[in-house]
Formats: structure tokens, C-alpha cells, sequence
């Protein structure tokens, strides 16, 4: 059954300068118990995406298409239904999550306050359901009456997962809960989430601009680039044989230690990832894009089928990538 | 493009971003009212011997009565000596604007030397530093300006070197605060890998990222100057041939206008200080408002 | 400073190197705990850890940003001197990069006075246009004028890298240390800046110590790899040999868990990395090492050595040998 439905999804936010479109026409479908990856860079909307489904995005963000939470429209929903839903339905642990711990309370006093928001529990019972998180992300229920800064960075990431399992969602959203950390607490957290899907059958979307961690982490992965998906399959398919001039360069980033194609050679593309204000005509990588040719620059090539995958490419069946 | 151009389009940019100041700060109301008052004072500071002759506040020549309460002739009345006090107040405008200004630029310049360098140097230097800031920011400054002005003499160059010296540490202290900030970015740190020294470190990289907060304290200090100026002149500290509207309220207290009813005589000066240090203030705070370092650059 | 240079030295060396910090409570962090480290003239060497392990007060200390508790730091086989003409005279001769490109710069400064700032800290005003001009070019930011007035919160986060790397390329260094200059960049502009670096390396001969916690990013472009742990380096070699057949137990872990390595299987470490305040007994590595966790160090007798001896700090360069690790497993198993 779809947890989380993306249907034409538009979004764009007004700036002083005019609108900006940071997600555009974008369908997307995640069911329960899967974990789908989004790759993109700064700027991709990426975030924006995150934040819709909670509908946490600015007042002044235009929404168009649909986005239905568990079937239901989230846009349409009244202000009761969304707050019910936000953190009980869908929890996001936010890019920086860190840095979102209150210095001065108690790891309790913040596990303890979405309990106490959303559930009729008075404030013992929420004590040990805070014990019982905490077991679940791997650590010890003594650490409950520390302080933020009494905890190392992994640390404090595996408390934000913690956090967003308070109120047993069945959604998962984790923006970029990886990127400030080292290798191996990377693996920790990355681990930690595994077994949480197995354990309780989330849905978990994960968003990273390391694809090799998408590859590793999640089921099926979706390659953002200037608002849209660029490429869309399974996820250790689309990392090893990607069919997106973006998605190759993406995949080469993060290169495969012991293969010698990649010995000196550091893959990357010239230039940098548009400005979603100000995105050129035709395929908005076509600047950047080492196959582009003049079709590229006058027409937005469609999201197309090929088999189990999409991609968005006018040069996709010459098997260049 | 030589070094000459860059350096004159360098200062295009400089000018540019004055200009985008100066919108911004059109855009408060607050901050023009309180600039139209200040310019208006300032105006009045510079015409006083156009509007009223100097003779009018030479007490052998007053002109009219005793405690003559405001008229058409004299639109604030008259003290107990029968000078014009409309004069008596536009005069002492001069004084207290002066004093006000000169004493703000000695202590900021102290004030800003001092911050930096404490928030700059660590170990022996900066703590010693630190310690004198805390010293002189517990000194009370009644007492101590007291003390000074009656061991340095009674002028007006002493008044600002006064007030310059008692007022320098809450400069220095909320420099200081920002040094330390700045001190802890990575740009520092590149200066210092490139070899700078100190000195370098300290003007083209702490200073103007304090500069900002370093305007905005000083429209702040001068209203604090030109109330510690009145009331120095009112406990007779000042220099007793010069008139400010401090010495005009010491002037007024001291002949008995109160009990004598000539409200006009304290009415206005006191007024005049009220203005002026609230003009400061708006203009102070819109000029933060502005500035706030942790917006955005222009 | 007399130049009176050794061409066959190492470009940077320390000798028996050791870094010690105070912490608040009192107790005495040893981040660089003996470190003898030869990085040869046109070499790329990745020095490589997590975070916590040292390898930035390494580099630091390296530059004569930090002065070390023991031990000395030789720049073409000269001892460093920490006299301030010395060291100033040194910053030519060594520049840094910095992780994040937005905070390297003065917010206030133009990209041209950002670039020409080290020709005026020393005092080299003739042609100054010239040499900016020239490092803006070499970092790739063509055709430079268009550069030069533009404030760093116009460009974007990998032109602004470019305009550090110009930056420390304006005073014709010997020498780079680069820390984490691709991690706070997105993943697609990555690769123009470590195909700079390589390119800085070919064309004007630049030694190269990058500190990272990527490694992926040290099989890209270096060409030893140092691993360190807890303040000191637990392993050395080419890269290929330490990043494809790694024998020290920590590397193996390390490499394991990169999600980028299909062909091991992952070990993950429990805990987190032991505090510098409070350096195991023994080797140092024993009380998280999966070799002694799970009976193989048991198999091959060395245990008791494991959790009370501890192992000499690996020399700068062992002729002949190249890839040397610090482990009482591999030297065991190294004399059957």
C-alpha cells in the first residue's frame, strides 16, 4: 500500500526578485516498508520536497499536484488532521539535526515533549517510552538525563532518529543525516535505520547527495536535478549502471576504492549546480553535461521508460553513460 | 586593468554600498525623525552668532527684565540676570554638541583600540587588558569624573577628556565581545597562515568586520556624553565662562528659578538635552537595525 | 634562514612529533602522540582518520600553526624555527586550505584582495596585478578580471575554493596542506577541484598533504596514504597497497564500512573513538579492535602483547619495505 505519493508535484516559492521553482512536475511513489533514496546536490529541491509532506514550507510556497500521506491529501487537509498527522503519521530528522538539540534542556525533556504533545500519557509513562527510544537507537537509557553537549555528533544524530520515532510514525524522512559524520558512525547510523525498517516496517525516505550511500541504504533511488527526477530505478542499478549523464557524474564522486579507472582520474562535472531561479533553456544540465548536443539546449527532455527504470535524457538509448 | 582603476572601482563599490545604507536608512522612520532633530540642533549649533549677537549673554548687557516670563520679544523669557534665554540656549547648543562629539571620538578610539586588542592578543597581554577594562568599567563615574575634573582644573578640554576616559570600557567590552567572535573564523586563520602579523590581523580583518557595531555604539555614546557634559556643567565642573545647557541648569538652580516660578529658564535646556540625546538614539538604533552583522552583506 | 638545502630531503618531515593540549578539566589531551611523517618533494599523501585522530593538529603543527610539546618539524631538511622572521619567511614556502571555502574568506574583501593579501603581508608589491591575475588562472577562474571585484557570497561554493587555492598559489609555494578541501563542496564539483589539485601537482611540481576523512577522495589522487589513530599513524604506504590490501585492523574496518566497497564484508566498530585524554594501555587500538574482539589475535598468540605492550611509532621511511603497519598481528604473522 503507498505511504507517500508524489502526483505532478510543483512547488515554487516567491523571492524578492520573482517565483522560483524549486520542485517542478515531479511523481513519486514510496510504499510501506521500503526505504527510496533521493540524490541531488544543493539547489536540486531536494529539501523543499522534504518539507512539503508535512507541510512545512513557507506561507508563501505555491503548491500544485498532489501529495497524499497514507491516501490522504495532505494540502487539503484541515489544520487538525495535519497536526495529528505531523510526527505521528510522517517524522522528518532535518539536514543539521544536530545542531536542532535545545543546549540547555535535557535529552528527556525534548524526547519527552512530542509524547506529551501528541499522545493523553502523563509524564511517567512518557519517561519510559523515552527509555525505550532510546534502547531502540542503540543507546543506553542512562544517557536520558544528559545534556546535548555531553554527547558526541553520532550520538546526537541516533537521539534526532529518536525523536522522530516518538510518536510511532509509519514515515520516515531523514535529510542528508549522514553528511557531517565520519565513515564508520556513518555505517552506525546508516545500520541503526536498516534495522528500524525491519523492526517496525517503516517507510523511510532518505535524502543524500552521496549516491553510494543511496546504493547501499535504500531500495529504489530517484536522481534529482533543477527541481526534477532525472533518473529513477533500483538503487544499486542506478549507482552502477547509471543511464543519466547527471547520475554517472554523481556515481563518480564517490569513487570505487580499488578500481583502477578511477586512479587519478577524480569524475566531477565543470561549472556548478543551477540556481533554481535561473535555470538555462532546454535540459538545465545541458551547460554542464559532457554529451550534450543541440537538441539539448532548446527542449526539456521527459521523464521516459526504459524497463524496470526512468530517465530524462534525449541521448539515453546510445549508450554512452 | 592596472592597480590604479581597480583601486577607483574599488571605491565606486564603497560608495555604492553608502548609497544602499542611505536608502535603507530612509526607509526608518524612526531614524529620519531622529536625524531631522539632530541636523536641525546642529543647524542652530552653526548659525548661533548669525541669529543672536554674543553680547546677549554677557550679563553686564542684558536687555531685559528680570525673570521676564516668555513674549513676543523674547520667545523663552529672560534669566535672573535679563539675558535672552532663547539666546542663552542656541548659544549653549555650540558647548554641549562639541563637548559631546569631541568626548564620543576620544573614547571610541580608545574604547575600539582597547576591545580589539583584548579580544585579539590571548595570554599575558590580553588578560592584563581585560582586567583594565574590568577595572575602569567598575570605577563609578560620578566620583571619578569628580576627582578628575577637580585634580585636571575646570575647562572644557578637560570635560572631554573626562567623559572620554570614564566612558571608553562598555565601548571596549562590546568590541571585545565581537572580536572574539570574529576571532574564531577561518579567514583569521588563513591570514595567519599567510604569514601576517598581528597588526595586519588586527585592521584588515577584525576591524572592519567590528565596524559596523563601532557606528552604531557611537551614535549611542555621544547622547551618553552630552548628558554626562550637563550634568558635569550642572555640578559646576565645567568651565564657568562658557555657556552649555548644562551651566545654564546650574545657572538656573543656583539663582532660585523654581521657587521664583520661571519654569522657562529650566523648561528649555532641559528640554534641548532630552531631544538631542533622543535624536542620538534613533538614530543609533536604526543605524543597528541596518547594520546587524548577522544579515546578510549587502 | 640560511638556504643551504638538501635536495634529496623530504620536502616536510617530522621527527618523533608530539601535540599536547590542556582541557578544561585540567587533563592533558596528547593529540599528536609521536609521529615520524617524510612527505617527498611532488608527492600527493593523504593523511587519513576520523575525526578526533590528530591529523588536523598534524597539519597545523606542520605549518608552524601550532608549536608541538616535543619533537621538531624539518622543512627541506632544516629544523623549523619558530623566531618570527623564520616563520614568516616559511609561509611562502608552505600555504593552507581550508575545509570551508565561505568561512576562508573575509566576507568583506574582494576576490582581488583576498588573492593578493599574502603578496602584501610580505611586502612583494611589484607586479602584484600580474601574480593575482595568474593565480586566479591557474585555480581556473577564467578569464580573472571578471573575478576580481566580485565579494564571496557572489560565487559559488567551488569557485570560492578556487579563489583559497589561488590565494595560497599567489606566494609560488612549495608545499600544500589541504584540509578537507572537497568535504563542505557539492558531490558534481568535487572532481574539477581534486583534478585542479592533480593538475597543480603535474604542472608546477607542488607537494601535496591532504588531510581527509574520504577515502575515496585519497584513492583519487594521492599517492601514499598515512592512517592514523588516536595520534599517532597506525599504518603507511602507497595507496594501492593500503587502500586494496590494508593490514592493519582499523584500515580494514575503515575500508569496510565505505559504502563505495561491495567486497568486504562490513565491519563495524562498536563505541565511539576513546577520548585523547585517556589513551589505552598497550595498543592503543585494543579496545575496539575486531581482530582481538573475535579470536584471531588469540589464534595467532599475540593478545597479552595486544592489550599491554605498546608499539614503537612507525619511522618516516623504512627502505626497502614501504607499506608498514603498527600491529602485533601483522608483525606476527609478517615473521611465519
Amino acid at each position: 500500500m503507498t505511504l507517500l505519493e508524489f502526483d505532478d508535484v510543483s512547488i515554487t516559492y516567491q523571492a524578492r526578485h520573482g517565483l522560483v521553482p524549486a520542485v517542478r512536475n515531479l511523481s513519486l511513489s514510496l510504499p510501506l516498508g521500503q526505504t527510496l533514496g533521493i540524490a541531488g546536490e544543493s539547489g536540486c529541491g531536494k529539501t523543499t520536497l522534504a518539507d512539503s509532506v508535512l507541510r512545512l514550507l513557507p506561507k508563501s510556497a505555491q503548491v500544485s499536484g498532489h501529495i497524499r500521506l497514507d491516501g490522504e491529501d495532505v494540502m487539503a487537509m484541515s489544520f487538525g488532521q495535519l497536526r495529528a498527522a505531523r510526527w505521528a503519521k510522517a517524522a522528518v530528522v532535518f539536514q543539521g539535526a544536530m545542531h536542532a538539540l535545545n543546549p540547555v534542556q535535557r535529552i528527556e525533556t525534548q524526547l519527552a515533549e512530542p509524547i506529551l504533545l501528541h499522545e493523553d500519557v502523563g509524564v511517567q509513562a512518557a519517561r519510559v517510552r523515552v527509555g525505550e527510544l532510546l534502547e531502540q537507537v542503540g543507546l543506553p537509557a542512562t544517557r536520558a538525563g544528559d545534556y546535548p553537549h555531553q554527547l558526541s555528533g553520532g550520538q546526537k544524530q541516533r537521539v534526532m532518529i529518536a525523536m522522530a520515532l516518538a510518536c510511532r510514525p509509519s514515515l520516515l524522512i531523514a535529510d542528508e543525516p549522514t553528511t557531517a559524520l565520519d565513515v564508520m558512525v556513518q555505517a552506525q547510523v546508516l545500520d541503526l535505520l536498516a534495522s528500524l525498517v525491519r523492526q517496525f516496517g517503516l517507510g523511510v525516505m532518505l535524502i543524500s547527495h552521496d549516491l553510494s550511500v543511496l546504493a547501499g541504504a535504500c531500495d529504489r533511488v530517484a536522481v534529482m536535478y533543477a527541481g526534477r527526477i532525472v533518473e529513477e530505478g533500483a538503487a544499486s542499478d542506478v549507482f552502477a549502471r547509471p543511464l543519466h549523464p547527471y547520475a554517472k557524474a554523481l556515481a563518480g564522486a564517490f569513487p570505487r576504492i580499488g578500481d583502477q579507472a578511477f586512479r587519478y582520474a577524480p569524475a566531477g562535472l565543470p561549472g556548478d549546480p543551477p540556481f533554481p531561479g535561473d535555470l538555462p533553456p532546454g535540459c538545465p544540465l545541458h551547460p554542464r553535461c559532457p554529451i550534450a548536443v543541440e537538441a539539448c539546449s532548446t527542449a526539456e527532455p521527459l521523464l521516459s521508460r526504459y524497463g524496470d527504470r526512468e530517465a530524462a535524457c534525449h541521448r539515453v538509448g546510445e549508450g554512452l553513460v | 586593468m592596472t592597480s590604479v582603476s581597480t583601486r577607483s572601482i574599488v571605491w565606486a563599490r564603497r560608495r555604492r554600498s553608502w548609497k544602499q545604507l542611505g536608502e535603507q536608512f530612509r526607509r526608518s522612520r524612526t531614524g529620519i525623525l531622529g536625524l531631522a532633530i539632530f541636523v536641525t540642533f546642529a543647524t542652530l549649533a552653526l548659525a548661533a552668532p548669525l541669529l543672536f549677537d554674543s553680547s546677549q549673554l554677557d550679563v553686564t548687557k542684558a536687555t531685559g527684565g528680570v525673570y521676564e516670563s516668555p513674549t513676543a520679544r523674547y520667545w523663552l523669557g529672560t534669566d535672573d540676570a535679563g539675558r535672552n534665554v532663547l539666546a542663552l540656549v542656541v548659544w549653549g547648543a555650540r558647548i554641549s554638541l562639541l563637548v559631546g562629539l569631541c568626548a564620543t571620538v576620544l573614547s571610541m578610539c580608545i574604547g575600539t583600540a582597547v576591545g580589539i586588542a583584548s579580544g585579539h592578543f590571548r595570554g599575558v597581554i590580553g588578560g592584563v587588558l581585560d582586567r583594565v577594562i574590568d577595572w575602569f568599567l567598575v570605577i563609578p563615574f560620578l566620583p571619578l569624573a569628580i576627582v578628575l575634573a577637580t585634580v585636571l582644573g575646570k575647562s572644557l578640554l578637560n570635560i572631554i577628556i573626562v567623559i572620554g576616559v570614564t566612558s571608553w570600557p562598555a565601548t571596549a567590552r562590546l568590541i571585545r565581545a565581537q572580536t572574539l567572535s570574529v576571532e574564531g573564523r577561518p579567514y583569521l586563520e588563513r591570514a595567519k597562515a599567510l604569514g601576517s602579523g598581528d597588526l595586519h590581523q588586527m585592521t584588515r580583518h577584525v576591524l572592519p568586520n567590528v565596524m559596523p557595531l563601532v557606528l552604531a555604539n557611537t551614535t549611542l555614546a555621544v547622547s551618553i556624553s552630552i548628558l554626562s557634559e550637563t550634568t558635569l556643567s550642572f555640578l559646576g565642573l565645567g568651565d564657568p565662562t562658557a555657556v552649555s545647557w548644562g551651566t545654564i541648569l546650574d545657572d538656573a538652580f543656583s539663582t532660585g528659578a523654581i521657587s521664583a516660578g520661571a519654569w522657562w529658564y529650566l523648561a528649555a535646556p532641559g528640554v534641548c538635552v532630552v531631544l538631542v540625546v533622543l535624536a542620538f538614539n534613533l538614530v543609533g538604533r536604526a543605524l543597528e537595525d541596518i547594520l546587524d552583522p548577522r544579515e546578510a552583506p549587502q | 634562514m640560511i638556504a643551504t638545502r638538501d635536495a634529496a630531503a623530504p620536502a616536510l618531515e617530522t621527527r618523533a612529533l608530539e601535540v599536547e593540549f590542556r582541557t578544561r578539566s585540567g587533563d592533558v589531551a596528547r593529540a599528536v602522540d609521536g609521529v615520524n611523517l617524510a612527505v617527498h618533494r611532488g608527492e600527493i599523501l593523504a593523511l587519513v582518520g576520523e575525526s578526533g585522530c590528530g591529523k588536523t593538529t598534524l597539519a597545523r603543527t606542520i605549518l608552524g600553526l601550532q608549536r608541538p610539546a616535543a619533537g621538531a618539524v624539518y622543512v627541506g631538511g632544516e629544523k623549523l624555527s619558530y623566531r618570527a622572521r623564520d616563520l614568516k619567511a616559511y609561509r611562502r614556502r608552505a600555504q593552507l586550505i581550508l575545509q570551508d571555502p565561505s568561512g576562508a574568506l573575509n566576507p568583506r574583501h574582494t576576490v582581488y584582495e583576498a588573492v593578493a593579501e599574502g603578496l602584501r603581508v610580505h611586502g612583494l608589491h611589484e607586479g602584484e596585478e600580474a601574480k593575482v591575475a595568474d593565480a586566479l588562472a591557474r585555480a581556473g577562474l577564467r578569464p580573472p578580471e571578471r573575478f576580481y571585484l566580485r565579494y564571496p557570497h557572489e560565487l559559488s561554493g567551488g569557485q570560492r575554493q578556487r579563489v583559497v587555492i589561488a590565494g595560497a598559489l599567489v606566494l609560488d609555494p612549495e608545499v600544500i596542506v589541504a584540509d578537507e578541501p572537497v568535504s563542505s563542496l557539492d558531490a558534481s564539483v568535487r572532481g574539477e577541484i581534486l583534478a585542479l589539485l592533480l593538475r597543480l601537482r603535474d604542472e608546477l611540481g607542488l607537494t601535496l598533504l591532504v588531510v581527509t576523512h574520504d577515502l575515496g577522495l585519497a584513492w583519487n589522487i594521492a599517492d601514499r596514504v598515512a592512517v592514523m589513530y588516536l595520534g599517532r599513524i597506525i599504518e603507511i604506504g602507497p595507496t594501492e597497497q593500503i587502500l586494496a590490501a590494508p593490514q592493519h585492523p582499523y584500515t580494514q574496518a575503515l575500508l569496510s564500512v565505505v559504502p563505495e566497497v561491495a567486497r568486504l564484508e562490513p565491519i563495524v566498530l562498536t563505541g565511539e573513538t576513546p577520548d585523547p585524554t585517556r589513551i589505552p594501555a598497550g595498543c592503543r587500538f585494543h579496545t575496539r579492535c575486531p581482530a582481538l574482539a573475535d579470536g584471531t589475535a588469540a589464534a595467532a598468540r599475540v593478545d597479552e602483547l595486544c592489550r599491554t605492550v605498546g608499539l614503537p611509532v612507525i619511522a618516516a621511511d623504512v627502505p626497502g619495505v614501504g607499506h608498514t603497519a603498527a600491529c602485533h598481528l601483522v608483525e606476527a604473522n609478517a615473521h611465519r
